[in-house]
């Protein structure tokens, strides 16, 4: 994707810290039967320290995909390409070994069923003994003992049940005893993957606001995928919308729900039912096949703005004055009004009213 | 939300306390069963060969005459007393037949275990492990045959493939050797370290060497596929990946917690392997000629002895009772969720 | 359990008069004390012997009017049996108490058999669309299932018409389509269409659904609800909308049960309940859910804690423990005294912990349910005198500090007595659900009338 002449300087401006992990045109497939499935094409993105970007869309978008990409724990029989630039080491194509070595002190993972992710048969204390063993080579054993209590202790989880088994907490519990597992390592980078989806939903409250106060407390980058957009606007500083294995907006949280620029940012906002919901609105259709995506814009099929051009060119992402990222070609053509040349004749007009789309697409 | 763990004595007491109605329903199915056999034991043993005083005789004896739930109750009180009753054809105490022939039995039966684990435990976890590999695709062909051969044909193969070499294809023991060795345990190895005699031991070694291979080979197949499927299955486990997302070295995910989870559930299965090898070796047995007390049984059965065969099979029911529950207590050890 | 529910309280809301007019005959169902208890499982010995083992109240004295026409939310965290209500007032489930009036009939009183024709007007909807939906059925067979159960059609070209025209409200349409496809060639939205048309083709007049759209993605989500609506209008159903997710039901439902534990802890009008709740437990749910907008941010005083095992619920009020606003007859006991200390080791150096767990012999103990007063055993080393003198310094502590910690109302005296330290706690009382204003009721000591 090719971004166009407006400089990006919003972050170089502001003097913000390097950033610890900066993704650049990632592509992540995985081969099927019909074809290879281009989960992730194409995205860019970093983070900082401290920061938390959220990373939203609907199930099958590539946020869950993208997260373990970034870690290089994708199953086999996935391809990578591209550059994952952590603290100026690729770890694209980084060797197994030492990637193992960066998982844990670097890169973290926090997962979203937390009830399942303990080995049964080792009480709480075994897996912090394990990690802290692992990679933290000099320790003593009491010195492994208090810097898991404390982990556990940032957590609620009290230090009288650091020898129990798994299976004597409640679900919420062993979502902390994960984040502290990760957390007792001091990463730099973590990828939280729905980690309250699973979660009942005061727990859920409880556990985004543990993961709120991270950003505060530590210097940790955090990357959150979520399907809920309530849960960016509460614990994310910025967030990235995916859409059919895109990046089709990024900026600052408050920017992009305040005033969402690309039309399916615009659509999911909307069609998202809250509290405040007084009418019900969705979006068309259904997310496109990624092994055949549609040409142009992913989007342009169940856009209600979409033009004539948008289905046969991609849409170049430009940078707004807000500092908002967005790829759409109604940005693009304000941003560039000679861009219009590249949509050919008539590429303005509107799309012949996005289709009567039936129930016959829908997701 | 925490279950008190470390009840272990309670749910020790607890699985002894449950195995008695298990016991009684077994007993019962045992019972009855012999009583559907058409005729009775005496008659089905010693028919035309005595008058029908003597056989009326016999019958008291037995405690044949009385009616059935008094004979049932008999039969209870016996097996509460450890009495299995009295053999009809050659009047031997079915507990001394257990105890004299079980020692060659379960010298059997701990053989067989002995290679089936050495040999199916390490080829079904690195078939898991290497999947699809041609190692897993050998072992898995390996494992088939070997489950798949019948046991005498195995046995007989063994039998041609070392006739008249270094290794015994018959007996427990030869005769010889065997001679001046006094039975304590009635498990022979055992019985000729107690005599130090050294040469003993090694001849009642090697005469275990190809029944227990030959029967150890019978369930290494299950084995094989079983610890496999384990393996497989936990590498694909959610603690698993996670793990390894927090860069726990590859040979410690392996081993710590895919091998560790996946061998839970085999010993559930090694457990009813050897209740099963226990009664029914009864081929292995008659292949090499050995004393155990499945031979005996069908000894037994072919001679129409109802009352040796009620009181071998009581027998039987029970060490799987037993059996049953030392797997749950063994499985409670492991597996702290098992206790409540 | 030495508090009985009480539950014979007049807690039924009025008629509202916006919705129906309020006569006798617009009564669909009637709940009254429902019960549904399930054995528990693990102590097969227990349940031999019939005793010991004790029983989850999944359900525990429930009261229940459901008009003709209505949008009923049943709405709760996991355990708060909103589930098992939900199939039990389809029979789905057997109620061990109370009843269910419908139709002039006891449903917990009826056989199987006796359900069975009854089942052509009550349906369900299940959360997970795939799930409830034979993979080796098309759909054809599948929508038109209920209609060969209930004997429904005289021939095949009735059910033909009968499957396809359900297809078409449902939004499958052109119905041919869709016919002859299995679950599997659907969309997520897709099959919960066809779980709608199935609970609809035998002309049903009551519809439990039950998270029908969690599973789905957010944008078929409100396709899928605005189906329902239409429905709803167009068949003249009934509907118990059971989740946890209290935005869509405040959109959805006419009123709402909330229920925590299987009590109903709040229950009106839906709008009344969002926009003014009043039990403790309704406060926390609604300010905690996540809202799209980066001006809120999540709430610092979230409810401590987590929804109890269903197995041993807490005495009194089963929020208490959770409760910032708790009084003393709530129902404090000694595992509240447990978590009292864990959370207060929480924020102790590790040397301060250390001393302080020393002085505690028995909290294991602690964890188990019991009376009103309980036994301290000193851990070794140390005294009874000494763990008075701790407790009465956490509660002069405690005294000090705000937001105030409600556990030390709940102590009515802690003394020693033979070596230990007896903790005693205000006698619990059990909230009751009684109406507050015009239609809205709470089960909450907060809102009890003075000296009840």
């Amino acid at each position: 994707m090719a971004t166009t002449s407006a400089p990006s300087t919003a972050a170089a401006a502001t003097g913000a810290p390097e950033p610890v992990l900066a993704v650049q045109d990632l592509r992540v497939w995985y081969g099927t039967e019909r074809g290879p499935v281009r989960a992730v094409d194409g995205v860019t993105f970093e983070v900082r320290p401290g920061e938390t970007l959220g990373l939203v869309g609907e199930s099958g978008c590539g946020k869950s995909t993208l997260g373990r990409g970034v870690l290089g724990l994708t199953p086999a029989g996935t391809a990578l390409d591209g550059v994952v630039d952590f603290k100026g080491t690729n770890l694209v194509g980084l060797s197994p070994k030492h990637l193992q070595k960066l998982r844990g002190p670097e890169l973290g993972l926090i997962f979203q069923e937390p009830m399942t992710r303990l080995n049964p048969l080792m009480k709480i204390s075994e897996h912090f003994e394990e990690a802290l063993r692992t990679h933290e080579k000099g320790l003593s054993r009491q010195q492994r003992r208090e810097r898991a209590l404390d982990a556990l202790r940032g957590m609620g989880i009290p230090p009288s049940r650091y020898h129990a088994y798994p299976h004597e907490f409640s679900g919420g519990m062993r979502q902390r005893i994960m984040i502290a597992l990760a957390l007792v390592l001091r990463p730099a980078f973590v990828v939280a993957d729905e980690p309250t989806t699973a979660l009942d939903v005061l727990v859920e409250a409880q556990i985004i606001k543990i993961l709120a106060d991270l950003r505060k407390n530590f210097d940790t980058a955090l990357v959150l995928i979520t399907h809920n957009l309530g849960i960016v606007a509460e614990a994310c500083d910025r967030v990235a919308v995916m859409y059919a294995g895109h990046i089709v907006e990024q900026g600052d949280a408050r920017e992009v729900f305040a005033n969402p620029q690309h039309p399916y940012t615009r659509e999911l906002l909307r069609s998202t039912i809250s509290l405040s919901t007084t009418g019900l609105h969705y979006i068309p259709g259904s997310p496109p096949d990624l092994v055949r995506p549609p040409t142009g814009c992913r989007f342009h099929p169940r856009c209600p703005v979409a033009m004539r051009g948008c289905a046969e060119h991609e849409p170049p992402e430009v940078v707004l004055g807000s500092g908002v990222r967005t790829a759409c070609w109604h940005q693009a053509l304000e941003a560039d009004p000679s861009l219009g040349e590249e949509l050919g004749q008539g590429g303005r007009d509107a799309l012949a009213a996005v289709k009567e789309i039936s129930v016959a697409d829908e997701a | 939300m925490s279950k008190q763990s470390g009840g272990l004595g309670r749910y020790v007491a607890q699985r002894l306390l449950l195995a008695v109605p298990m016991v009684l329903i077994l007993l019962t199915l045992v019972f009855l069963l012999m009583r559907v056999a058409p005729g009775d034991p005496v008659s089905a043993a010693a028919g035309g060969k005595l008058g029908p005083e003597q056989l009326a005789e016999k019958r008291r004896i037995a405690g044949l005459d009385k009616p059935l739930f008094e004979q049932y109750l008999d039969y209870l009180g016996d097996v509460v007393t450890l009495d299995f009753g009295t053999t009809f054809v050659d009047h031997r105490k079915v507990s001394d037949i257990i105890i004299e022939n079980g020692g060659a039995t379960l010298s059997l039966t701990l053989g067989a275990l002995f290679v089936a684990v050495l040999i199916g435990l390490p080829i079904g976890l690195f078939s898991g492990r290497y999947r699809d590999s041609a190692f897993d695709v050998t072992a898995r062909i390996f494992g088939i045959t070997t489950y798949a051969a019948p046991v005498f044909f195995t046995g007989l193969l063994a039998q041609l493939a070392f006739s008249g070499t270094w290794l015994p294809t018959s007996d427990q023991a030869d005769p010889l050797t065997s001679l001046n060795i006094e039975s304590v345990t009635h498990i022979y190895v055992l019985d000729c370290l107690i005599a130090g005699d050294w040469n003993a031991v090694e001849d009642g070694l090697k005469h275990l060497i190809l029944p227990s291979i030959t029967l150890g080979l019978l369930i290494v197949g299950v084995f094989i596929r079983m610890i496999r499927i384990n393996v497989i299955q936990s590498l694909h486990g959610d603690y698993i990946e996670a793990a390894r997302a927090r860069g726990v070295r590859e040979r410690r995910v392996v081993t710590q917690h895919a091998f560790r989870n996946a061998l839970v559930p085999v010993i559930t299965v090694l457990g009813l392997q050897v209740a099963l090898l226990l009664g029914g070796a009864v081929l292995t047995e008659k292949t090499f000629n050995w004393p155990g007390v499945g031979s005996t049984l069908i000894t037994y059965i072919n001679q129409r002895d109802y009352i040796a065969v009620q009181g071998i099979v009581t027998v039987f029911a029970l060490v799987v009772v037993l059996i049953s529950m030392l797997i749950d207590f063994v499985n409670a050890l492991i597996d702290p969720r098992v206790r409540y | 359990m030495p508090t009985k529910p009480d539950t014979e309280s007049a807690a039924r809301p009025d008629p509202s008069p916006g919705a129906g007019s309020g006569q006798r005959n617009d009564v669909l169902m009637e709940v009254e004390d429902l019960q549904v208890h399930f054995g528990m499982r693990g102590g097969a010995l227990a349940r031999i012997s019939g005793r010991g083992g004790g029983a989850v109240k999944a359900v525990d004295g429930v009261n229940l009017t459901l008009r003709r026409g209505e949008v009923l939310g049943l709405v709760g965290e996991s355990g708060s049996g909103k589930t098992t209500l939900g199939r039990t007032l389809l029979g789905l489930n057997r109620a061990t108490g109370g009843s269910i009036r419908y139709g002039g009939q006891d449903l917990t009183e009826l056989s199987e058999r006796r359900l069975r024709p009854l089942r052509r007007r009550l349906q369900m909807v299940f959360q997970d669309p795939h799930a409830s939906l034979n993979p080796s059925m098309d759909i054809r067979t599948a929508v038109g299932h209920p209609l060969r159960i209930h004997r429904l059609v005289a021939d095949d070209e009735e059910y033909e018409a009968k499957v396809a025209h359900a297809l078409e409200r449902v939004g499958l349409t052109p119905a041919e389509r869709y016919l002859s496809k299995f679950p599997s060639d659907l969309s997520g939205g897709q099959k919960q269409r066809a779980v709608l048309a199935r609970a609809i083709i035998a002309e049903p007049e009551l519809l439990v659904a039950d998270e029908p759209i969690s599973m789905l993605d957010m944008s078929v989500r409100a396709k899928i609800l605005q189906l329902m609506l239409d429905l709803k209008r167009d068949l003249d159903l009934t509907y118990v909308y059971v989740t946890h997710d209290l935005a869509s039901a405040k959109f959805f439902c006419d009123t709402i049960a909330i229920m925590y534990l299987g009590r109903i802890v709040e229950q009106g009008p839906a709008e009344q309940v969002f926009n003014e709740p009043r039990h403790p437990y309704t406060k926390a749910l609604l300010a905690a859910i996540p809202e799209p907008d980066p001006n809120r941010s999540v709430p610092r005083n979230l409810p401590r804690g987590e929804v109890p095992d269903a197995a041993k619920p807490p005495l009194g009020c089963s929020f208490h423990p959770r409760c910032a606003a708790a009084l003393p007859h709530c129902g404090w006991e000694r595992r509240d005294l447990r978590a009292l200390l864990e959370r207060r080791w929480l924020d102790l150096a590790p040397d301060e912990y250390a001393r302080e767990r020393a002085l505690i012999g028995n909290l294991d103990a602690l964890a188990e349910p019991g009376p009103t007063r309980v036994l301290v055993t000193p851990g070794r080393g140390h005294s009874a005198a000494d763990v008075l003198a701790y407790f009465r310094r956490l509660r002069e502590e405690a005294s000090e500090t705000e937001p105030r910690e409600p556990f030390w109302g709940g102590v009515t005296t802690m003394s020693e007595d033979g070596g230990q330290v007896v903790v005693e706690f205000v006698e619990a009382r059990d909230p009751r659900l009684l109406p507050v204003v015009d239609s809205v009721s709470v089960a909450c000591h907060l809102y009890a009338a003075p000296g009840a």
